[in-house]
């Protein structure tokens, strides 16, 4: 299967400043999130997969096309929703969905048609016939939304789609992002820096820093994964008990006066009382608990690579 | 389905030619510029001179008026090359003030609301985006310039005999040059202005402000310095020039029209750098 997006040593450079430093990976998910802190380089990645920058080095490709010499047909494919404030303010919603509709090759009856049911699917299907520029800001992020699919794009390439929006507002975009990942051959890349958009609709993630990639994570694999993570607070020998859950088949790691275990196949929480009994630990706590997207991020702050994965 | 129940999906239908797709671009922006009353005003104002000069031509052929009025050489007006560029010259008048007025309108509001990005997400180039708009302005020009002008060529053509057309084919080819360079250069400065002055009544002041200025700065160097450099900033002058050339007419500007061309064509290219310096999708702060 070709990756939707493969990254060869790709670098961007403005003036002196390098902000992308050699950024190597292939991905090939369905949705494919984008994480770090602010002046990471996600927007400009972003930006140089659809040719808005010109690669100081390496290149990147898009289901296979080169951004150097088929940025036409890369753009064909991919609808993008921008994080800044980027509409037609005299224009009535329709007309400006449908106007978009037609620069990207849709004939002017099919595009009319698509911006109305793109209208209704975002939820602005009412608003439809009001100017964008008397909107919300977040009706303007609907309004995005309905741009970046009027031509049923391959790849939806979200820039903080939940930037200014209110919890149930957020709620939704969030729905209509899974809702479209359902959808057959659709590929969605987020770009966010709130950790939780991106832990509900991702399956893999890319986590950036100074213009490098610090880690890799396939979300899905980790959710499928059977592994069950416990965390515990013992009292007691922590170390000969930690030694004989290790005994059982089990992974175990310290973190302060945690300690971390990972199960293995046929061992049960009882399994784990009993040793605790036999070793006379009192257990204060337990619970089940495996690495969250922040625990992840927060490793990846901590780690410099070389860019590469 | 109802509009209404429908889901996303994707869309697996006929795409038009991407080279046609610039005209989706001006389309929506001669939509948008129809919408002022005032525009619509001065463009249908703009067709009151090319209706009294064609009135003029039929009076010329009318015999029973002329002997009526007495007129001198037997003609109300000579139509030559003088004729039309006069013609122009009121024309490109009324064209330059509607360039003030619509011109501030095609790149400051796409670039004042950020939508740059949207355009060129798209299979849609830069080259592509300033051709839609120049096209936009020069379809509405050419109806106050060379259409109105090569239709009166077609009249007295029309009155006199095909042997005066071709006769005169050279006045044909002038009208349409002068006026393509002309809605070219006018086009082109209105455009950079709006792209860099991003509010609109400002880019409109400053179109005004920068052919005057440039007229004005222009005849202050002549003066001072007793030479017609001056001539090569002004671009009423140059264009005066160019059309003189091409009507094949003695012109009041006196400096080589081969200068005064190259003089257009330097400013169109400026125009073109400062367009090409703003309309990016983003700028790149260094």
């Amino acid at each position: 299967m070709t990756p939707v997006i493969e990254l060869e040593g790709l670098g961007v450079r403005f003036g002196k400043r390098d902000i992308l430093k050699g950024l190597t990976c292939s991905l090939s998910g369905r949705t494919i999130g984008l994480l770090g802190p602010n002046g990471a380089g996600k927007s400009t990645l972003i930006n140089t997969l659809l040719g808005f920058y010109q690669p100081s080095g390496g290149t990147a490709r898009i289901f296979g096309h080169d951004i150097r010499t088929q940025i036409k047909q890369i753009r064909s494919v991919v609808g993008y929703m921008p994080e800044n404030d980027a509409f037609i303010a005299n224009m009535t919603a329709v007309s400006f969905i449908r106007f978009m509709g037609e620069l990207s090759g849709l004939p002017s009856e099919a595009a009319l048609e698509r911006a109305h049911e793109s209208l209704f699917y975002v939820g602005l299907g009412e608003s439809r016939y009001r100017k964008v520029g008397t909107f919300s800001l977040g009706m303007k992020q609907l309004v995005k939304l309905a741009q970046a699919i009027v031509h049923g794009p391959k790849l939806i390439i979200l820039d903080e789609p939940t930037n200014g929006l209110d919890p149930p507002a957020r709620q939704r975009m969030i729905r209509m992002i899974k809702e479209m990942r359902e959808v057959h051959d659709l590929h969605i890349v987020l770009c966010s820096h709130l950790l939780r958009d991106v832990e509900e609709i991702c399956e893999e993630v890319l986590i950036l820093k100074d213009g490098r990639i610090v880690h890799y994570s396939n979300l899905e694999e980790e959710r499928s994964a059977n592994r069950r993570f416990v965390e515990m607070e013992p009292v007691g020998d922590s170390a000969a008990f930690a030694h004989a859950l290790e005994g059982l088949g089990c992974e175990c790691a310290f973190s302060a006066n945690r300690l971390k275990a990972v199960l293995s196949d046929g061992i049960e929480i009882r399994d784990i009382y009993r040793l605790a009994a036999e070793g006379d630990v009192q257990l204060r706590r337990l619970n089940y608990r495996r690495d969250t997207l922040e625990d992840i991020f927060l490793k990846a702050m901590e780690t410099t690579t070389n860019g590469s994965l | 389905m109802a509009v209404y129940k429908r889901s996303y999906r994707s869309y697996s239908g006929r795409l038009t030619p991407a080279w046609s797709r610039f005209f989706v671009l001006t389309r929506y922006a001669l939509r948008n510029m129809f919408r002022s009353k005032f525009l619509l005003a001065v463009f249908v104002l703009s067709f009151f001179s090319p209706l009294i000069c064609a009135l003029l031509i039929y009076l010329n052929h009318n015999p029973t008026v002329l002997t009526m009025i007495h007129a001198r050489n037997n003609e109300v007006i000579n139509v030559n090359g003088d004729f039309f560029l006069g013609f122009l010259g009121v024309q490109g008048g009324i064209a330059f003030f509607l360039t003030a007025f619509i011109g501030p309108g095609t790149i400051a509001p796409d670039l004042a609301n950020g939508a740059l990005p949207l355009y060129f997400c798209r299979p849609f180039s830069r080259a592509e985006y300033v051709l839609g708009k120049l096209f936009s302005l020069f379809y509405l020009l050419s109806f106050v310039t060379w259409v109105p002008g090569l239709f009166l060529f077609g009249v007295e053509a029309n009155l006199s005999g095909a042997g005066w057309a071709w006769e005169h084919r050279s006045l044909a080819v002038g009208i349409l040059l002068s006026s393509w360079i002309y809605i070219l250069m006018i086009s082109l400065l209105a455009m950079a202005l709006s792209a860099w002055v991003k509010w609109r009544i400002a880019a409109g002041a400053l179109i005004l402000g920068v052919m005057f200025f440039l007229s004005g700065f222009g005849a202050a160097i002549n003066a001072v310095m007793r030479s017609n450099i001056g001539y090569y900033i002004a671009p009423g002058a140059l264009i005066t020039r160019v059309c003189a050339q091409l009507f094949g007419l003695e012109s009041p500007v006196p400096i080589p029209a081969v200068g005064a061309w190259m003089a257009l064509l330097t400013m169109c290219g400026i125009c073109l750098a400062l367009l090409g310096k703003k309309v990016r999708a983003f700028e790149v702060v260094r």
